[in-house]
């Protein structure tokens, strides 16, 4: 864990109790059986936005807190360990956008509503199912803006998309010429793809040339840090399993093949916890940020992923079940992996960025 | 008003920092610059020149080289603030610290902790002049993971103890000036029937034989003991207590060890760089084999990880006091990277990685050679993985002893 100042340690107890006792994995059972396309409980984001969680990385005049990147994460942290659905993550990466390449005009327009909850933003890039942000075919005539993005994260419960064209970013808010064809995948969370048919476009034009690179590179990091909570929460699930559940009358925490895989796991948590947190921290400082972003988002894919199995076959049949909560976190780890770019587009990207 | 210590402590440490400046400048042998400590690895005799031995002895007057250690036994008793500003501007003068070995990362620290006032007065002072050379008496033939088994004893014969027995992979053991022993005082128990005792290395009945290792080295030894008088007075702490102090200073050695970056600073150039040289790039930059490619990022990410989490176990130490949970896997995963990283520079290399001596290969290709079958040695001296795994299983993650 980072060393924290006593702001960051209040807002990290603040959402760890929070998501303990107001937002466990019951919670998410209830939207699962609502049924709802967006796939979060609104009054609980609207909770969220109240306590100030929507507009960490806000600046203060635009209605947010600014506590940074750090702060961001922790929050999204203990969200990500009770599995809460919500558009945080997604909104907070629109947000991002507008105020690296948002003109006055346009922060005034939004960021106090995202900050608020009153907005929910989200970011549609990719057009196919894999992560390429070079293959955009996605174009602006005249202001208006046409194509159709694949796969957009909150699309049901979002008022604008920040959306990638062949010539930069565009913010396009929903209503007419915007159609979303629902996309259930195995996390059951909200997903869908978008046409934008002749959509009025404003342009992100007031931020450097790597605008999208930059929002994409944040978006890792966030996404990382919803990572990283689920890693610990199927860690520690597990452990305490492990400590519980006795065969050949002994509790299986005693058979040193587990403990051997169970330090093995606490190690790469380590490395995952450390490389995702020294994203966040790069942000925060504005140094070196693609490639700590990079590598966390890539130490989340490999330590996420083999923790997911793990936890599954550690648990024997009993992690098999709906009844228990351990397979929403291997479906939604998957689903995370593959978005803002799975593991060998990461390692590309990290190894461009090495110049190698 | 409130402000105002701030500044002080702020001109302070300037003022150190322009202290430290004059005694870089008038101490300092510029045509030692970049060099790293002779006197730091384990092997070889100590063939100083004429500067390095003026470096060696301007820091050990001044007590710089353990910067940390309390005054009144020779260390330089800097705040740890102090301490940092002395590596940065050690670091910007190009200039090591001459004053190293496991003196200084392993025993000092622990008998500072352990010792008597007689004891810390006669050891701690050598160690930071860099004076004495210590060795390691741990492991035995038949007490290597299982170290508490060891059977070496000392018998009790009033004014003095009897040793007899045989330790093994005594590292620097030939060039060693004195030991730091554990050594059995009770048999009827495993763990309290252990003691530690500190023996020199020049008495009689102590015989030493290198063992040569799969790299060609011997930097590992064993150490025989026959009839070996030490006086009481080299009994460190109680009689019984060593398996408490042993640990302890086990702790200290695999702080040291975790860092399988200098193993990697023994190889030299980053994976990349060595593959751009051996394999070569494209058109456009990338390296020529694409699947080499994936593995040194998916290595390199992995490795940044770690460092990343070597600094983090610090600054938790640090702002929490005492040993930060995850400390406990550094060493695992650093040796284990470091060993990744070995086998992949020579398999770069193809077998120009390969050479073992003799015409046709660099001194750096030959070198790589020997500290890739070293690195083997870091996986299983000062606790094997698997200890480390046990470890971490029960104390950290709480898992029940094992049948």
């Amino acid at each position: 864990m980072a060393i924290l100042n006593e702001e960051q340690e209040m807002l990290r107890d603040m959402a760890r109790d929070w998501a303990k006792n107001e937002s466990p994995v019951t919670e998410w059972r209830k939207v699962r059986r609502d049924g709802d396309e967006a796939a979060y409980d609104r009054n609980a984001y609207a909770t969220m936005s109240e306590m100030g969680w929507a507009g960490v990385i806000i600046p203060e005049d635009h209605g947010g807190s600014d506590f940074g990147w750090l702060s961001a994460g922790l929050v999204i942290e203990e969200l990500g360990k009770t599995i809460t659905a919500s558009p945080l993550v997604a909104s907070t990466i629109a947000a991002s956008a507008i105020i690296m390449g948002g003109s006055d005009e346009q922060k005034a327009k939004w960021l106090p509503k995202l900050a608020s909850g009153e907005a929910v933003g989200t970011i549609a890039v990719d057009e196919g199912p894999r992560h390429d942000p070079s293959q955009i075919e996605t174009s602006v005539s005249a202001g208006k803006i046409s194509g159709t993005k694949a796969f957009v994260h909150e699309a049901h419960g979002a008022d604008v998309f920040v959306v990638a064209a062949k010539d930069g970013l565009y913010l396009a808010e929903k209503g007419e010429g915007v159609s979303l064809s629902t996309r259930k995948l195995a996390d059951l969370r909200s997903h869908a793809e978008v046409t934008f048919d002749g959509v009025a476009a404003d342009k992100l034009a007031s931020g450097k040339d790597t605008l999208i690179d930059d929002v994409l590179d944040r978006a890792r990091v966030l996404t990382a840090c919803e990572m990283l909570g689920m890693a610990q929460a199927i860690f520690d699930t597990t452990l305490d399993y492990l400590k519980q559940r006795v065969q050949f009358n002994q509790v299986l925490a005693t058979f040193q093949a587990l403990q051997h895989r169970m330090a093995d796991l606490f190690a790469d948590l380590a490395l995952m916890r450390s490389a995702v947190e020294g994203g966040l921290q790069a942000i925060d400082g504005g140094f070196g940020i693609s490639r700590a972003a990079t590598q966390a988002k890539a130490e989340a894919n490999r330590v996420l992923h083999l923790m997911s199995r793990e936890g599954i076959q550690l648990h024997g049949g009993i992690g098999m079940t709906d009844e228990y909560d351990i397979g929403f976190y291997l479906k939604r780890a998957r689903v995370l992996e593959a978005s803002f770019g799975d593991t060998s587009y990461l390692k590309r990207r990290f190894a461009e960025l090495s110049g190698y | 008003m409130a402000t105002q210590p701030e500044i002080d402590t702020h001109s302070e440490e300037e003022a150190f920092r322009e202290e430290v400046r004059q005694f870089l400048a008038t101490h300092f042998p510029p045509e030692l610059k970049g060099e790293g400590n002779p006197g730091a690895g384990i092997e070889g005799d100590l063939d100083e020149t004429e500067a390095q031995k003026k470096w060696r002895l301007a820091m050990g007057e001044r007590g710089w080289g353990t910067p940390t250690w309390p005054k009144e036994y020779g260390g330089g008793g800097l705040t740890r603030k102090q301490a940092a500003i002395l590596n940065e501007e050690l670091a910007k003068a190009g200039a090591y610290n001459p004053i190293g070995g496991m003196g200084v990362m392993m025993f000092g620290p622990t008998l500072l902790e352990f010792g008597s006032e007689e004891q810390k007065h006669e050891h701690i002072p050598p160690i930071c002049k860099g004076e004495v050379r210590w060795c390691q008496g741990y492991s035995e033939p038949n007490a290597g993971s299982d170290l508490a088994n060891l059977q070496t004893m000392a018998e009790d014969k009033g004014d003095h103890y009897l040793v007899n027995g045989q330790k093994t992979w005594t590292s620097g053991g030939q060039w060693a000036d004195k030991c730091f022993c554990l050594v059995r005082t009770d048999r009827s128990d495993k763990h309290k029937g252990i003691s530690f005792l500190l023996i020199d290395m020049d008495v009689p009945g102590v015989e030493v034989k290198p063992i040569q290792m799969i790299s060609g080295m011997s930097p590992f030894c064993e150490t025989f003991f026959t009839d070996v008088k030490v006086p009481k007075e080299n009994l460190v702490g109680e009689e019984g207590q060593g398996w408490t102090i042993g640990k302890r200073l086990l702790q200290h050695e695999r702080t040291n060890l975790s860092g399988g970056g200098s193993m990697a600073r023994l190889m030299g150039a980053s994976l990349s760089d060595i593959a751009k040289k051996y394999i070569g790039t494209d058109s456009e930059g990338r390296l020529a084999d694409p699947v080499m490619r994936d593995r040194i990022a998916d290595f390199e990410i992995r490795w940044n990880a770690f460092l990343l989490t070597a600094r983090r176990a610090a600054e938790e130490s640090k702002a929490q006091g005492g040993v930060s949970e995850i400390s406990s896997v550094l060493k695992k995963v650093g040796t284990k990277l470091g060993q990744e990283r070995a086998e992949m520079a020579i398999e770069i290399m193809g077998l120009q990685g390969l050479g073992w001596e003799g015409e046709g290969f660099t001194d750096s290709e030959l070198r790589g050679v020997r500290a890739w079958l070293f690195g083997k040695a870091t996986t299983i001296y000062g606790g094997s993985t698997e200890i480390q795994n046990n470890i971490i299983a029960k104390r950290v993650l709480g898992m029940l002893d094992h049948q």
